[in-house]
């Protein structure tokens, strides 16, 4: 089953308060952070924090990622050595450039998985946030194959554009459809940058309604009170559910009869319209808009 | 018919029969030709603090009363307090309706033995600590609103000398929670727990910062229960009662548990056209009418009214049409307190006709729905509001036991952790609502149902909400937090929590500081 992504909430790594119960707002995937938000005095205690967040906590079935810092810096290896020994579903790469970068990171996660017996635990995701990094998203995206997925970091990326944020997000529209084809290309996630004014929800919600329409699979948030409206947004309507009901009831007729031919009304389904098709149902699923026990 | 003059042995003879005197012409006093705005700036009842005292015939021993409609705000406390220990009482009791911080004070005075009892609602801040450090030779009592209310008119808590604060009052004694005044100084909304007060103490000695021209009217308290009234530069800070404007939580916390507290009422099976609602204090309980509201107006459910603390946001529900009614006994903010003055809809009730046990027409008695807030609840659906879980009193009963009794459904919201500290317990500190009360328990972690309601778990569960098991709640309290060490108390006890219907239903111990 494709894990859904729709929301993945940013948790300062030195914030014990909010590690302790984030995912009970629900989030999709949460993301304690080692880099931005963690202070270069705090780094030892914040990674101390994290690793046993994630070894103590029972955070349900929400996916748990980490920003670690970069390998460049003196604390990125044992960022890695600490949350690969916690047993963290996905390390999130800081600002990626080449794909050069994230075979560095995966060697050490190798060679941590090795001594530790669990070679291949960890998955990888890489935020992009510079022009180089658009220009090698493809790379980057299939540098590995643990890649489960790529980012958008929107404002180092402007800075580095020499252009600034703007309401309409005009100066975002390449990289954001860069990073969604070239996920898409390599088979993997796209996440959309975070939106960080939390008064103005009716503007968050037309930015979610863009980067959905875009194909993004899920946006980055930094606050509980987004979620609601992302997955409001990515919410599949009652007609679409309908739909998909019916091609995942003629997989099974088919399956049934041991063909791999799959026809609703006579007509033959292609697989992008199965895919899609599942990503419905599980989106809702996860909305709550139909049963577990239905599927 | 003879003449009036004839008449004089026969009116002689039936004023005998009477026992009465002859009507004697000469004996009606002067007519009094002073202009009645000037006559009424020298009514006999208005008076200092210390002649109203004095003239109240208060003696060492017996009881004061206040009420706390100005909260964090109030100053007539304080300013009584200190005037009967500056003329030399003693061993008073001081029955207020409830206390909070800004009462420290009395602290000294208890110390001196100015008061020696104290009965109350709730206690916080430093008097709180010293009195759950053991202050007090004599137990504070606590009741319940709707209790203190019914133990005033019963006879149980027989006051003497009630002095409450009022923004606006005529020289009789008609006084109001408001002003209308150009030169009103407080506004506090509802006096409701200052009428059983005002009804049935011995004297009464209104204070007040507004001192209007007769008639004060509409009127909360008459100037029939009346016997001194006192001007004063402040009865209290009317922006310690709440801010102004709508208060909304931005905790996430308190918004989950509020949408799921609202989902609950939704699924209930109470929310159906002219129910009722109240909401007790807390971030996550008033905001749950918020959300609520959305549910009202898409499915198209108007409330009959709404009880209690009424707050900003009930208000704008009232006047989008969505509640009919707001009966009110306590106004939570300033924008309530506005609305009482402005809107015949909006009606000032007492504790007694709020939440009194022993009126059958209590409001409470015909409430659908209430959400209240927790300190503890325990895995037998007991309820703690009043003393925290370091064992110092820092609470306030209000109307909890009344509105979880009375209701069809009450609904406690209350975060399964608060730090370190778990809320979810096996035994509550203190027992203040009975678990056979209380209806559902919403926490961030699931929905914990009273076995007593399974047809309650059958519609939430319907209606997919995460219901629980209470005793998973504690499980999982304990999970992340691990079992606190127990609570130091010692021999004393500091505290008698009485049970609506008068019975002692629990004691507070001193802890060790």
């Amino acid at each position: 089953m494709q894990r859904l992504r729709r929301t993945m909430m940013f948790v300062p790594g030195n914030n014990p308060g909010m590690m302790a119960d984030a995912h009970i707002y629900g989030p999709d995937s949460i993301m304690l952070d080692l880099e931005d938000s963690v202070t270069l005095a705090e780094k030892d205690a914040a990674r101390l924090l994290v690793y046993h967040a994630l070894q103590s906590v029972d955070y349900g079935q929400t996916e748990m990622v980490v920003r670690i810092n970069p390998l460049s810096t003196p604390f990125g290896r044992k960022d890695i050595e600490a949350v690969v020994r916690a047993g963290v579903h996905v390390i999130r790469m800081p600002k990626t450039e080449t794909a050069d970068e994230v075979r560095e990171v995966e060697a050490e996660i190798e060679r941590v998985e090795e001594r530790l017996g669990c070679l291949g635990r960890t998955q990888i995701m890489a935020a992009i946030e510079s022009a180089l990094g658009v220009v090698n998203a493809y790379d980057i995206a299939t540098a590995s194959k643990r890649m489960m997925g790529i980012a958008l970091g929107a404002e180092d990326y402007c800075a580095n554009l020499k252009t600034q944020r703007s309401q309409t997000g005009d100066e975002l529209r390449l990289a954001r459809e860069t990073i969604v084809v070239a996920a898409r290309a390599a088979g993997i996630d796209a996440l959309d940058t975070v939106y960080s004014n939390l008064n103005d929800m009716e503007a968050f919600r037309a930015e979610v309604e863009f980067i959905k329409t875009l194909g993004f699979d899920g946006k980055s948030i930094i606050n509980p009170r987004q979620i609601e409206v992302v997955n409001e947004v990515f919410a599949p309507k009652e007609k679409d559910i309908q739909k998909a009901r019916t091609i995942l009831a003629a997989i099974r007729e088919a399956e049934a009869r041991g063909s791999g031919v799959v026809a609703v009304n006579g007509k033959m389904v292609d697989r992008p319209v199965v895919i899609r098709a599942q990503r419905t149902i599980e989106l809702a699923k996860a909305s709550g808009l139909i049963d577990n026990e239905d599927f | 018919m003879k003449a009036l003059q004839q008449r004089a042995a026969d009116l002689k003879a039936e004023a005998q029969r009477l026992h009465k005197q002859v009507f004697e012409p000469a004996s009606i006093a002067p007519k009094v030709t002073t202009p009645r705005a000037d006559l009424q700036a020298q009514s006999s009842k208005l008076t200092s603090l210390e002649e109203a005292i004095r003239r109240s015939g208060l003696k060492d021993g017996m009881t004061v009363s206040f009420h706390h409609h100005f909260r964090g705000g109030d100053k007539v406390v304080n300013l009584v307090v200190d005037k009967l220990a500056e003329m030399g009482f003693r061993n008073l009791h001081l029955a207020a309706s409830s206390l909070t911080d800004v009462h420290a004070p009395l602290i000294e005075h208890i110390k001196n033995g100015v008061i020696s009892r104290i009965s109350t609602s709730g206690l916080r801040g430093e008097l709180a600590r010293e009195v759950s450090m053991g202050l007090m030779d004599e137990p504070v009592v606590f009741r319940s609103h709707g209790a203190r209310g019914a133990a005033i008119a019963n006879g149980e808590l027989h006051i003497d000398v009630a002095f409450l604060g009022a923004s606006s009052a005529d020289p009789l004694g008609n006084a109001c929670g408001y002003s209308r005044s150009e030169n009103a100084k407080s506004i506090c909304g509802s006096l409701g727990y200052a009428l059983p007060d005002a009804q049935y103490a011995d004297k009464v000695v209104i204070l007040t910062d507004d001192l209007v021209p007769y008639p004060n009217t509409p009127n909360a308290i008459s100037e029939h229960h009346v016997d001194y009234v006192v001007k004063v530069d402040s009865v209290g800070d009317s922006s310690k009662i709440s801010s102004g404007a709508i208060r909304d939580t931005k905790n996430p916390r308190d918004i989950l548990l509020a949408k799921q507290a609202a989902k609950v009422v939704v699924a209930s099976g109470y929310f159906k056209p002219g129910f009722s609602i109240q909401t007790g204090s807390g971030g996550a309980s008033l905001a749950v009418v918020k959300y609520l509201r959305e549910s009202m107006i898409r499915d198209n459910v108007k409330a009959s009214f709404a009880l209690g603390g009424i707050t900003a946001h009930m208000v704008r529900l009232h006047e989008e049409g969505l509640i009919e009614r707001l009966i009110d006994v306590q106004s939570f903010d300033k924008v309530a307190a506005e609305s009482l003055k402005t809107d015949a809809m909006h009606k000032e009730v007492s504790a007694c006709e709020y939440a009194s046990p022993e009126e059958p027409g209590s409001a409470t008695h015909y409430l659908d729905v209430v959400i209240l807030s927790a300190l503890e609840a325990d895995i037998h659906f007991n309820v703690n509001v009043l003393v925290g879980s370091d064992g110092i009193i820092r609470g306030a009963i209000g109307g909890h036991p009344d509105t979880a009794a009375d209701s069809a459904l009450s609904i406690i919201v209350c975060p399964l952790l608060r730090g370190r500290i778990p809320c979810v317990v096996d035994e509550v500190t203190t027992l203040i609502t009975p678990g056979a009360t209380v209806d559902v328990i919403v926490t961030e972690y699931g929905i914990a149902v009273n076995p007593r309601r399974p047809e309650l778990r059958e519609r939430l569960l319907a209606a997919r909400l995460p219901v629980v098991e209470i005793e998973w709640l504690r499980d999982k309290a304990l999970s992340i937090i691990g079992q606190p060490a127990a609570l130091p108390f010692g021999e004393k006890t500091v505290g008698v929590v009485l049970a609506r219907d008068g019975s002692v239903q629990d004691i507070i111990k001193a802890i060790q500081p």
